[in-house]
């Protein structure tokens, strides 16, 4: 599996996603945005996390809450990604990152700063952080109705 | 004095275990424990030569199974010196918390009593009393704690009242593991009220001598798999004259003596009213040996022992500026901490990578957050067959536990 960049540039993204999320926060007007509460059953980990999708479009994107680095910077990062796509390229991106998790095959250019997490394997524990954020937008874009 | 290398050769999870490429070294005490041979072989022993249900047999080896069941009933009883007919077995202490709660708080609660419960409380001795109040309009509060988190008998004269029914807390609790004066508690709720007091025993029963007549609480409930026996067994200590007035949970085989179809039935007698169903019997046949297992040892001996390794793991950590530790003055093998600036979860991640398994997290006392300050801590859990040695790979650790994030790139 390739990896280009290198261990200390793959902290520096976790960390920095952590330490200033860019996308941390309960947006104003939260009534126009999909959201989904998502509490890890295996941690105390427990986000909110909050999409406005526009003509098939996510347009805007946050999430709230406590959980821990891996957690945070995933969700970070994955809000970010899925930004300006949509749904069906959004939802691209979430099956690439999630092979990625599961040692698959996966598309390195989609998945973007998550390859900082392509290690995750070796600490399995870590599975479920690392996939929480990504498995709630899942849930929003799957969902049928639009707001 | 405990050998405790000559004790690690009793456990297979000792034997050349790794983790992550490190030597395993087990400080989870608190969710479970690790099971020494003799108590697997016979779990085995149930399954490899005594397969029969209990109760019901007409035939020798049925015989022989109700034999051991009546054995280690008798076991559980001296271990904790209650009588044999007050001993029901459970699938563990959440079984037994809520066999108290519907089947005594329900029948006998009404409309304003009073629940007495402390923050500190696993989320079974608290969850079932959340229903408990919403089925029969009892009211729940909480005794204070002192500012580190200890239950003192002056803090529960604060709040006790003629309206307290029930007063519900941990002997040890699991996240600060500070250990209450049961006995004075029951003292004071005894020659003041009318209501009874509940022990759970679930982080107490396996560390120290409990002697439930001593202590003269009215209910205990503890786990085996917490005290080196097998997972899915566990008791409920009940007062004879309060098993007789609680009504069962769980009814059906083997609980009664007869019924008919107008709906009249005639329970038998406690303990056997609350062990409706198929037992786990080889839980039974389990913590049979586990009780023997820990009786070759001795109560006092493990209690010593624990505080020495406790002692010693706090000296050592104490020295690490990097680390908070909440419980510095607490009485058990529980040592909760954080490193500074570092999610506790990811903080047990690292301490995984280095073969260290410790808990993370709320640790069912979700209640405690606030007063904790912390949205959650490293829970460090001890038993006796830990070593010094085991405490310095965690010193080893958490002197770098800063760097975390090791554990993703190593």
């Amino acid at each position: 599996m390739p990896i280009s960049i290198n261990p200390q540039i793959m902290r520096e993204i976790i960390m920095d996603h952590y330490s200033n999320p860019i996308h941390k926060g309960v947006p104003e007007n939260k009534d126009d945005f999909l959201s989904v509460r998502m509490d890890s059953d295996s941690c105390i980990d427990d986000i909110t996390i909050y999409l406005k999708v526009e003509n098939d479009v996510v347009k805007e994107s946050y999430f709230e809450g406590i959980a821990c680095t891996i957690s945070t910077a995933s969700t970070d990062i994955l809000c970010d990604l899925v930004l300006d796509k949509s749904k069906k390229d959004a939802l691209y991106v979430i099956e690439q990152y999630q092979n990625m998790i599961y040692e698959k095959e996966f598309d390195e250019e989609a998945v973007g700063e998550l390859i900082a997490f392509v290690n995750t394997h070796k600490q399995a524990a870590r599975i479920k952080c690392a996939t929480l954020g990504s498995l709630g937008i899942k849930e929003l874009l799957e969902d049928k109705k639009d707001v | 004095m405990i050998d405790v290398s000559k004790i690690r050769k009793d456990f297979p999870m000792f034997n050349n275990k790794t983790q992550q490429g490190h030597t395993l070294c087990y400080l989870d005490n608190a969710a479970t424990t690790f099971k020494p041979y003799s108590v697997i072989e016979a779990c085995n022993e149930y399954y490899l030569n005594d397969n029969a249900n209990a109760h019901r047999g007409d035939y020798d080896l049925a015989y022989k199974v109700d034999k051991k069941v009546d054995e280690v009933r008798q076991k559980v009883a001296n271990f904790i010196n209650a009588e044999k007919i007050e001993i029901v077995f459970t699938s563990g202490t959440s079984m037994s918390m809520n066999m108290i709660a519907f089947g005594y708080g329900i029948k006998f609660l009404n409309k304003g009593d009073e629940i007495l419960l402390t923050e500190a409380e696993h989320a079974s001795n608290v969850l079932p009393w959340f229903k408990v109040a919403e089925m029969t309009g009892a009211v729940i509060k909480y005794i204070p704690l002192t500012d580190e988190g200890r239950l003192t008998v002056e803090n529960l004269k604060s709040v006790l009242t003629e309206k307290t029914k029930v007063v519900s807390v941990a002997q040890v609790t699991n996240v600060l593991g500070f250990l209450s004066d049961m006995k004075a508690i029951c003292k004071l709720v005894h020659e003041t009220t009318d209501a009874i007091v509940i022990c759970d025993g679930a982080q107490s029963v396996p560390h120290i001598k409990v002697d439930v007549k001593d202590m003269d609480c009215d209910f205990l409930s503890f786990s085996a798999h917490k005290m080196c026996g097998p997972t899915g067994i566990g008791v409920l200590y009940g007062k004879y004259s309060l098993l007789q007035k609680t009504d069962v949970l769980m009814s059906g085989g083997g609980d009664n003596a007869r019924f008919d179809m107008c709906g009249n039935v005639a329970y038998l007698q406690p303990p056997a009213k609350f062990e409706a169903g198929t037992m786990n019997l080889e839980g039974i046949y389990g913590f049979g040996a586990a009780i023997d297992y820990l009786n070759s040892i001795g109560m006092e001996n493990i209690e010593s022992y624990e505080k020495e390794l406790r002692k010693y793991a706090i000296s050592k950590l104490k020295t690490l500026q990097n680390l908070i530790i909440y419980n510095e003055n607490a009485d058990s093998g529980i040592i909760t901490l954080n490193v500074k600036g570092v999610f506790p979860q990811d903080e047990a991640s690292y301490l995984n990578s280095k073969g260290i398994c410790v808990r993370s997290g709320e640790h069912c006392a979700k209640l405690l957050k606030d007063r904790l300050g912390a949205g959650g801590t490293i829970r460090v859990s001890i038993y006796f067959y830990n070593t010094k040695e085991e405490i310095d790979q965690l010193y080893e650790a958490l002197k770098n536990g800063g760097d975390f994030l090791d554990a993703y790139f190593n």
